[in-house]
């Protein structure tokens, strides 16, 4: 290789001239036709699909924009997104409880929430919901009072169970049992030295399970949570067999009206989609938080990835020419 | 020996068909340094944890500063104590692991305050002082607001220390302190409990350092098969070992 080089103009083939330069050279990478290739058929496909959203008339865009916040939708969309606050958070209030139940020592409370999380997984939910929805027919009266006891109020079900009530009870007490399962393996993968640690210090009992085991739980309870919680929005639209008015229903009543049928399915869509969204953004920073300590640096935002993608652009541009080697300073 | 601060009597212990204690007796005097040496498996990490009462011992008791761990004495019967009894009993009984066993998601500061805070309920202010000067006397004073995951493993380990010291417990069990740590650093773990043998804590190490024990212990205490084979002061049983047993250890690890 260290052949010397007598004619300037005629470097020898292969790179191996003055290793002392080679340090210093610019580095240009490696070409990816195929990926180039690739990415190029894909534009081209997604091109073709807005085109084929925007200029077929048959979706109607004028309906859509019409009833996107018409007044109507807008009140069944905040049914909707009630529905799901409520069935979270009364679903993991009760999932809590029961996942702790399970963990515990005595047999009676661990049996009694797997029989609960077994029965309400194999249970439909629409079946569910259409059972609190007819409790009527079964008990006319429900009391309150002393187990086997005395009854000291007494209420007609009709009155007590409303379809949202029964929405609600339907949608929480399904979740629950979702949650139990979700919260469990939250406790379980959090390390036994832990809650050893814990013990050791003589920490009081609900102090060691809100301060050390569950936020070192949530890291593996929030990704399996976030889909459930993602889940419940879009699921809250089966209680449309209860005719309340919630997203879906609601746009169906319009369309059995109206006949445009795909304008406001694409309303109830877009609308769906945009709150998805939002859950998604807050579950980002929520699992940011519970990341705190685990790992030495935590993964930069979408937004501090987009600007420092966009700097590492400007500075290539700039520079007009491949990027040095070793990376951003 | 002064007045005993932890009396081990006749304890058994076994995890299903395997018996790992089968009747130690100990007795630790207040201010004095027990070195605990023996094969692994020979019932060393269990002992120490039924001190705390992290294990219950199938037969026998415990006492620390003449209080029983556990239980409370009836007329001819043990009743069990309840949980929040015995976390308050271990609030007196400093426990350093083996992998420390920090809180990851807080600070080294926030982990040494936890326990005088809301274990003993103290004051926060006077806590967090206190926090401070703990970690300051296991020369950590700047790492207060840093949390586990980003320091070393001997400075973990320094901050568990300063974990347990915070609850001024009256005796400080340690479970083979500087068995997980790169032998660089197992030097700096020793320094702090060596100043804490100095200033008179009452400790009980399970230990592989010999050379540790036998400087800074008052008693090595020699196990096998879940038995103590042997115990007196470290030129007794580290340089005349009478059994056959503690002999052979010592020439496999010196």
């Amino acid at each position: 290789m260290s052949a010397p080089t007598t004619a300037e103009a005629a470097p020898p083939a292969g790179g191996g001239s003055d290793p002392v330069d080679l340090a210093g050279l610019p580095v240009r990478p490696a070409p990816h036709p195929l990926r180039w290739a690739a990415g190029a058929v894909v534009a081209v496909l997604a091109a073709m699909f807005l085109n084929m959203l925007v200029t077929n008339p048959a979706w109607k865009w004028d309906v859509v924009a019409e009833y996107m916040f018409a007044e109507s939708i807008l009140n069944a969309l905040w049914l909707t997104v009630r529905l799901t606050v409520y069935g979270t958070v009364i679903g993991f209030a009760i999932g809590g409880v029961l996942a702790l139940m399970r963990l515990s020592r005595s047999p009676l409370l661990a049996g009694v929430a797997w029989v609960y999380v077994w029965a309400f997984r194999s249970i439909p939910l629409i079946v569910q919901l259409l059972f609190w929805y007819n409790l009527a027919i079964l008990y006319d009266r429900l009391s309150f009072g002393i187990p086997f006891g005395p009854a000291f109020v007494t209420f007609p079900t009709m009155e007590l169970i409303s379809p949202m009530t029964a929405a609600v009870l339907g949608l929480a007490l399904h979740q629950a049992a979702y949650a139990a399962e979700i919260v469990r393996s939250g406790v379980l993968s959090v390390d036994q030295g832990q809650r050893e640690a814990a013990a050791a210090l003589g920490l009081p009992r609900g102090r060691q399970v809100r301060r050390i085991i569950l936020p070192q739980a949530m890291r593996t309870i929030m990704p399996t949570a976030g889909n459930e919680v993602i889940g419940l929005f879009k699921g809250t639209s089966v209680v449309y067999v209860m005719a309340l008015g919630e997203l879906f229903y609601r746009v169906q009543v319009i369309y059995n009206r109206t006949g445009d049928v795909v304008p406001l399915l694409m309303v109830a869509t877009l609308w769906y989609i945009v709150l998805t969204t939002l859950l998604s953004v807050a579950q980002f920073h929520v699992e940011r938080h519970y990341a705190k300590g685990s790992v030495r640096v935590l993964p930069p935002t979408p937004l501090q990835r987009l600007r420092s993608a966009g700097e590492a652009l400007a500075r290539r541009t700039a520079r007009g020419g491949p990027a040095p080697r070793g990376g951003t300073p | 020996m002064s007045t005993p601060m932890v009396e081990v009597r006749g304890v058994h212990k076994s995890f299903g068909a395997l018996e790992v204690l089968r009747g130690v007796d100990l007795t630790v005097g207040a201010g004095h340094v027990t070195a605990v040496l023996g094969p692994s498996g020979s019932g060393k990490s269990t002992l120490l944890r039924c001190v705390n009462h992290l294990e219950r011992a199938d037969r026998g008791y415990v006492a620390v500063d003449g209080e029983l761990i556990g239980y409370r004495r009836g007329r001819g019967v043990l009743h069990e104590l309840r949980e929040r009894q015995i976390l308050r009993q271990r609030a007196a009984i400093g426990f350093v692991f083996q992998n420390f066993h920090l809180f990851p998601h807080l600070t080294a500061l926030e982990n040494v305050v936890e326990a005088p805070r809301f274990a003993l309920r103290r004051p926060a202010a006077e806590v967090e002082a206190e926090a401070r000067a703990l970690l300051d006397r296991v020369g950590l004073a700047d790492k207060a607001d840093v949390h586990p995951r980003r320091l070393s493993g001997g400075q973990q380990q320094r901050v568990a220390i300063a974990r347990a010291l915070a609850l001024r417990p009256k005796v400080l069990l340690f479970d083979e302190p500087t068995s997980a740590l790169d032998p660089e650093l197992v030097g700096e773990v020793l320094d702090v409990i060596r100043d804490l043998a100095a200033a008179g804590t009452t400790m009980v190490v399970v230990t592989h350092e010999i050379g540790f024990a036998r400087e800074v212990a008052d008693t090595v205490v020699f196990m096998d098969g879940g038995r103590v084979v042997e115990s007196g002061p470290p030129a007794q049983v580290l340089d005349a070992p009478r059994h056959e047993r503690t002999r052979a250890f010592l020439d496999k690890v010196l």
